[in-house]
C-alpha cells in the first residue's frame, strides 16, 4: 500500500481519469487465489495469524482468514495493526494521523504472521508494520500479502501472496476500494492530475 | 480672575534673560479658579502672573496654543530607589521620568537602604537631588527606625531636617500602639503620617485582588478588607490623636466609607489614589483569558502591584471618590524595578509600576469618557495634593515657584518604556496607545522637558 | 493537534480532547504489548524540569517519552539554580541552549510555565503549577471515567476537599465541563475559593461549551458534601494537607475526616456503581475511608496506568504539532 492511512475519507476524485482494474467478482476470486495459497505454503491453520494493516488491510485480513477458516474448517487468528508511530515521515509530515489501538489476538512468539495490506507500493509502510510486529513477541515467519503490488520499491521488501501485479508510473495512483470502508469493491488506477495532492512524496 | 491684565514686562532691555512667556494656551490652574486661554509669565523662576502679556520682545516665548498649561504636577508618592537601590532607579533618573511626565515636585518614600529615618540620609536626598535632580524632590521620612515597626524614627529631628511627611510605605505600620504613638507625635512635628493601609495576617502570600480572577488563576487573593480594617482603626486612632492621617493608594471601594466617616467626625483624614486604580481592573492579571482585546497574557508581572488592582465596582468608585473629594488627589505610586524583579514567577515578582510618564496619559481617560473633568483631574494632580502636605507649588498664583506643565489633551501615543526616562520599564500598559501627552515641563522658569 | 503547548485544559476544544483520549486507547494499547516501546519520539529530547517535589507525576512522564523513544533529561529543583534566585528568564534561556523539544514542567508558583512557554521555541507541559493547573491529571481522570462509564457528558461529577489549593479539581472543572459533564465543588467553607465557578462558566461560554447540564450550571460550588454527592456519578476526593491546619482553615484532621471524609456511607448517597477518583497520594482515614480507596468502585490504581498512556498520548500529539523538523 502506499500511505493512504494518511488521508481517511478522501474518496475517489471526481472527473479523474480513472481505469477499473479489477470488479467485485474480480477481486473475490483473487483474494480466494491467495487464501488458497496461503493454506497450501503453511499446510494447514496451526499457529497462523492473519495481521491487516490499518486500514484497508484489515478488512482483507477478515476476508481471508474467513476464507482459510472455510477451507479447513477451523477459524483463524486475525490481527490488526496501526503502524503510525513506527513510520519513517512523521518528521516531515507536520500533524499527526489519529491513531487507533492495535489488536493483536495472542502473542506473536512463535506464531506464522501473514502481514496484509492492499496496495504494495514503496514497501516503507510494511517495514514500518515489521518493527511494530516486534512488540508483540518473536514470530517464527513473517509473510506479506496485499491485494495489488504496483511496483516502484524504495526497500528490498517482496510480497508472498500477490492478488495482482500490476506495473504503474508514479503518476497514477491505485485504489482498492472495499464495501467495508468505501462501499464498494474493486481496484482501480486514477491519472493523478496537476492539482497539489497530500499524497506527492518529498 | 486676571485674564486681561496687560503686564508690561519689558521696562528695561537685558533685565529679562530670566524671562519666559507661555503663550496662548488655555492655562488651568484649579486654585485660582482659572481655566482660560491665555499667558503665564515667569521671572527668576518664579510666577509673576496670568494674563496677556503684550510685549515680548527680549524674552523667551513658548508657544501653548492649542494646548493646556498647568502648575507643574505634584506627586505625593513616589519610589527614587535611592540610597540603596539604583538599579532600579536613581534620584537622577526618577527625576528626569517626573518632568517627562509633567511633575515638577515628586515626594521621596522612605523604603530606601538605608531607610530614611535619619537626618543623614533626608539631607543625602536632598543634596542628590539639588544636585542631579529635574524635579523639585521632597523627603518623606520613615514612621519607624529602619521602617521596622518597632520603634519610633526621630520624627521630630526628621521634620527639623526637612521632611514633609511620614510614612513606611511598603509596609504597614501594623501594631495599633505604635501607630497610635506616631500619630500623636506627628502633631508635634507637624505633618501627616501617610500609611500604607495592608493588613498582613490577611495577606498572607497574596498575589492579587481576591475574586473570581484570582480563583481561576490559582493566585493567593488579597481581599479588600486588608485595607479597609486598617483605614477603619487609623481613622479612629486619629481622631484619638488628633493627628493628620494621610491613607496612601486607597484601592478598595470600602475604604472611602471609613474616610468619609471619620471626615464627618472632624477627623484630618485624606487620601490619595493611583492612575492605574483609578483605571484598571484585575481583570488584567488574566490577560487575553478575560479579554479577547488584552495584549497582555496571563501571569504577566507588570500586573502585580501593592495593593493589588481591584475589580470594576472598586474603580468606579475611586473615580467618584475623587470627584466628591473623599479621595483628595492622585499620587502615582512610581514603582520601577530592575528586569531581575519582574522576570520571574508571579509570586516571586516585586509589586510595583513604573509610573509616573504615563500617568497623565492614563487619567486624562476619565477625561475623555466623561467621568472627570479636565480641571478636576488637573486639580488631583496640582493643587490638592500640595494641599495635603502644605507644599509651596500647585499653583501659578503671583510669586509661586515658575512651575509649568504643558500638555496636549488629545495628542495619542504608544507607550514605549525603552523610551522611558525612568530605569523602571515595569508597566502593564506597555504597548498601549494612551490619549495624552506632556508637551513641556519647565521647573523654576527653566524648561527640563520639551517634546515640542 | 495544533497548539505548541498544553498548559490548562481551559483553552482546550472538546474536539481536541477527544482526539487525546482517543490517542490515549491506542497508547493503553501499546502499554498492553510484550514490548513496550514505540518509536515515534526518537530522537526528540524531553527536559522534565521539576521545581517542586512529585516523584509519581515524574516518573509518570519519564516512563511516556521513553516507551515513545524520547531521550528524557530531569532537572529537579533540590539543589537547583531554581532555589537561588535564578529567574525564569534564565532557566528559559538554558532551556532553549539544551535543545530541548519538549519541557514538561512542574513549579511551585502558579502561572510559571506560562512565563516559559512564552520565551520557548520547545512545547512545554504544565505538569502542575501551584494552586492553578494540572491539565494531565485531569485528562487521565476524563480518559479513566470515560473508561468506566463509556461517557462524560451529561454525568456529574463531584470534587471534594481543599479545592481552593488544589490544581487538580481547577483542571477537572475545566475538562469535564468543557466535555459536557456538570462539576459541583466541594469544600469546607475556608477552602472554597469564591468567584472559581462564575470564572469557569465565562470561561466555557466564551469558548462556546453549555454551562448549563440538564438544568444545572457545569460548574458550581457548595460546602453541604451530601447535596454534592446526590446523584454523583463520580466522586473525587482530594488530598488534604496538614499544613491547612497549621495555617488556621481546618479545625483539626479528625473534624475534617468526619465532616467531608468519603466513606462506604457517604459514597452510598451518589449513584449505585459511582466511579471513585483520588489524585494521590491518598491520606487514608482522612478525606478517603480505606474500604472505599480500595473497593470495588474505586478507578484509583487505573488512574496511575492510565497517567503513562495519557502522558503519551500528550507527547506523541505535541510533536506532531510543528511543521517541520523541531529546532
Amino acid at each position: 500500500m502506499d500511505d493512504r492511512n494518511f488521508d481517511l475519507g478522501a474518496g475517489p476524485v471526481e472527473g479523474r481519469p480513472s481505469k477499473r482494474i479489477l470488479d467485485a467478482d474480480g477481486l473475490r476470486r483473487a483474494l480466494t487465489r491467495v487464501a488458497h495459497e496461503v493454506l497450501e505454503r503453511h499446510g494447514g491453520t496451526r499457529d497462523l495469524v492473519l495481521v491487516g494493516m490499518r486500514r484497508r488491510g484489515v478488512p482483507i485480513a477478515r476476508r481471508l482468514a474467513d476464507l482459510v477458516g472455510r477451507f479447513e474448517g477451523t477459524p483463524v487468528d486475525v490481527g490488526e495493526l496501526d503502524v503510525t508511530m513506527f513510520r519513517d515521515d512523521l518528521e516531515i509530515r507536520g500533524t499527526r494521523p489519529a491513531l487507533r489501538p492495535s489488536s493483536i489476538p495472542r502473542d506473536l512468539t512463535d506464531a506464522r504472521v501473514v502481514l496484509v495490506d492492499d496496495v504494495l507500493y514503496t514497501g516503507r509502510t510494511v517495514r514500518a508494520a515489521l518493527d511494530a510486529l516486534m512488540s508483540y513477541g518473536r514470530a517464527r515467519q513473517v509473510q506479506l500479502a496485499v491485494v495489488v503490488d504496483r511496483g516502484h520499491r524504495e526497500l528490498p521488501i517482496r510480497a508472498d501472496y500477490v492478488g495482482k501485479n500490476l506495473p504503474t508510473s508514479r503518476d497514477e495512483s491505485v485504489e482498492v476500494r472495499l464495501v467495508e470502508v468505501d462501499g464498494i469493491d474493486e481496484v482501480v488506477l486514477l491519472d493523478r492530475l496537476g492539482a497539489p495532492d497530500a499524497r506527492s512524496r518529498p | 480672575m486676571t485674564a486681561t491684565t496687560r503686564m508690561p514686562l519689558a521696562t528695561a532691555p537685558g533685565r529679562f534673560a530670566g524671562t519666559v512667556v507661555i503663550r496662548g494656551g488655555r492655562l488651568v490652574d484649579p486654585a485660582r479658579g482659572i481655566d482660560a486661554v491665555t499667558d503665564v509669565a515667569i521671572r527668576d523662576g518664579r510666577v509673576i502672573d496670568v494674563g496677556t502679556v503684550v510685549d515680548t520682545s527680549g524674552v523667551r516665548v513658548i508657544d501653548a496654543r492649542g494646548l493646556v498649561v498647568a502648575p507643574g504636577f505634584v506627586d505625593l508618592h513616589a519610589h527614587l530607589r535611592e540610597p540603596g537601590f539604583e538599579y532600579r532607579e536613581t534620584i537622577a533618573t526618577g527625576t528626569a521620568a517626573a518632568v517627562a511626565g509633567g511633575f515638577t515636585s515628586v515626594c521621596a518614600m522612605p523604603n530606601t537602604e538605608p531607610a530614611t529615618d535619619s537626618p543623614a540620609v533626608v539631607e543625602f536626598v536632598r543634596q542628590a537631588a539639588r544636585r542631579e535632580g529635574s524635579a523639585r524632590v521632597y523627603v518623606i521620612g520613615a514612621i519607624t527606625a529602619g521602617r521596622k515597626g518597632k520603634v519610633l524614627a526621630d520624627m521630630l529631628e526628621l521634620a527639623s531636617a526637612g521632611v514633609v511627611a511620614f510614612s513606611d510605605d511598603g509596609d504597614c505600620v501594623a501594631d495599633p500602639a505604635l501607630m497610635r504613638h506616631a500619630l500623636a507625635y506627628s502633631v508635634a512635628a507637624g505633618r501627616p503620617v501617610v500609611q500604607h493601609a495592608e493588613e498582613r495576617a490577611l495577606t498572607t502570600g497574596a498575589q492579587m485582588n481576591e475574586g473570581s480572577v484570582s480563583a481561576r488563576l490559582g493566585l493567593p487573593g488579597w481581599p479588600r478588607q486588608a485595607e479597609e480594617v486598617i483605614v477603619a482603626r487609623d481613622c479612629e486612632l486619629a481622631a484619638l490623636t488628633g493627628a493628620h492621617l494621610h491613607v496612601a493608594h486607597v484601592s478598595a471601594a470600602g475604604t472611602l466609607d471609613f474616610i468619609r466617616r471619620a471626615r464627618a467626625k472632624g477627623t484630618r483624614v485624606t487620601a490619595e489614589v493611583t492612575p492605574h486604580h483609578l483605571t484598571l481592573t484585575d481583570d488584567l492579571v488574566g490577560g487575553h483569558w478575560w479579554s479577547a482585546t488584552a495584549s497582555l497574557p496571563p501571569y504577566d508581572t507588570r500586573t502585580k502591584v501593592n495593593p493589588p488592582l481591584r475589580e470594576a465596582g472598586d474603580r468606579d468608585a475611586m473615580v467618584s471618590g475623587l470627584r466628591d473629594g473623599t479621595i483628595d488627589c492622585i499620587a502615582t505610586d512610581h514603582a520601577p524595578h530592575g528586569t531581575t524583579d519582574k522576570h520571574v514567577e508571579y509570586a516571586a515578582a516585586a509589586s510595583g509600576i513604573s509610573n509616573l510618564e504615563t500617568a497623565l496619559g492614563s487619567v486624562l481617560a476619565l477625561v475623555h469618557s466623561g467621568a472627570l473633568g479636565l480641571v478636576e483631574v488637573v486639580a488631583a494632580l496640582t493643587s490638592r495634593p500640595a494641599a495635603v502636605f502644605r507644599l509651596e507649588a500647585g499653583t501659578l498664583a503671583p510669586g509661586a515657584p515658575g512651575d509649568v506643565v504643558i500638555f496636549d489633551p488629545d495628542r495619542e501615543w504608544c507607550v514605549d518604556p525603552a523610551q522611558f526616562a525612568s530605569k523602571g520599564r515595569n508597566t502593564p500598559l506597555a504597548g498601549h496607545v494612551l490619549r495624552g501627552q506632556v508637551i513641556a515641563t519647565i521647573v523654576g522658569g527653566e524648561v527640563l522637558h520639551d517634546r515640542s | 493537534m495544533r497548539r505548541k503547548d498544553v498548559l490548562d485544559l481551559d483553552d482546550f476544544s472538546p474536539d481536541e480532547i477527544r482526539e487525546v483520549l482517543e490517542t490515549t486507547s491506542a497508547m493503553k494499547e501499546v502499554l498492553a504489548r510484550p514490548i513496550k516501546r514505540v518509536p515515534p519520539l526518537r530522537g526528540k529530547t524531553i527536559v522534565n524540569c521539576f521545581y517542586e517535589a512529585s516523584t509519581r507525576t515524574r516518573v509518570s512522564f519519564e516512563l511516556a517519552a521513553k516507551n515513545l523513544s524520547a531521550d528524557v533529561v530531569n532537572i529537579s529543583a533540590s539543589g537547583s539554580s531554581v532555589e537561588k534566585g535564578e529567574s525564569l528568564v534564565d532557566t528559559t534561556r538554558t532551556l532553549q541552549a539544551l535543545g530541548a523539544d519538549m519541557v514538561v514542567m512542574r513549579h511551585a508558583a502558579s502561572g510559571a510555565p506560562y512565563a516559559v512557554a512564552r520565551e520557548l521555541s520547545a512545547s512545554v507541559i504544565n505538569g502542575g503549577d501551584g494552586w492553578h493547573a494540572h491539565p494531565t491529571q485531569a485528562l487521565l481522570d476524563l480518559f479513566t471515567v470515560q473508561s468506566r462509564l463509556g461517557r462524560i457528558d451529561g454525568r456529574r461529577i463531584a470534587i471534594i476537599g481543599d479545592v481552593l489549593h488544589s490544581r487538580v479539581a481547577r483542571s477537572a472543572a475545566w475538562g469535564f465541563a468543557t466535555m459536557g459533564a456538570s462539576v459541583i465543588l466541594c469544600a469546607p467553607p475556608t477552602l472554597l475559593p469564591i468567584g472559581l465557578d462564575t470564572a469557569i462558566l465565562a470561561g466555557l461560554r466564551a469558548k462556546g461549551v453549555a454551562t448549563e447540564v440538564a438544568g444545572t450550571p457545569a460548574v458550581a460550588m457548595t460546602h453541604d458534601i451530601d447535596a454534592a454527592l446526590r446523584d454523583a456519578d463520580v466522586v473525587m476526593a482530594l488530598r488534604v494537607q496538614r499544613e491547612r491546619m497549621d495555617a488556621g482553615l481546618l479545625p483539626s484532621l479528625r473534624e475534617y475526616a468526619r465532616a467531608y471524609g468519603l466513606t462506604r456511607e457517604r459514597l452510598a448517597r451518589a449513584r449505585f456503581g459511582a466511579v471513585v477518583l483520588h489524585p494521590g497520594p491518598m491520606n487514608e482515614g482522612v478525606e478517603i475511608a480505606p474500604d472505599v480507596a480500595h473497593g470495588s468502585q474505586s478507578a484509583i490504581e487505573e488512574q496511575v496506568t492510565n497517567g503513562v498512556a495519557v502522558r503519551m498520548a500528550v507527547l506523541y500529539l505535541l510533536a506532531g504539532g510543528r511543521a517541520g523538523p523541531a529546532v
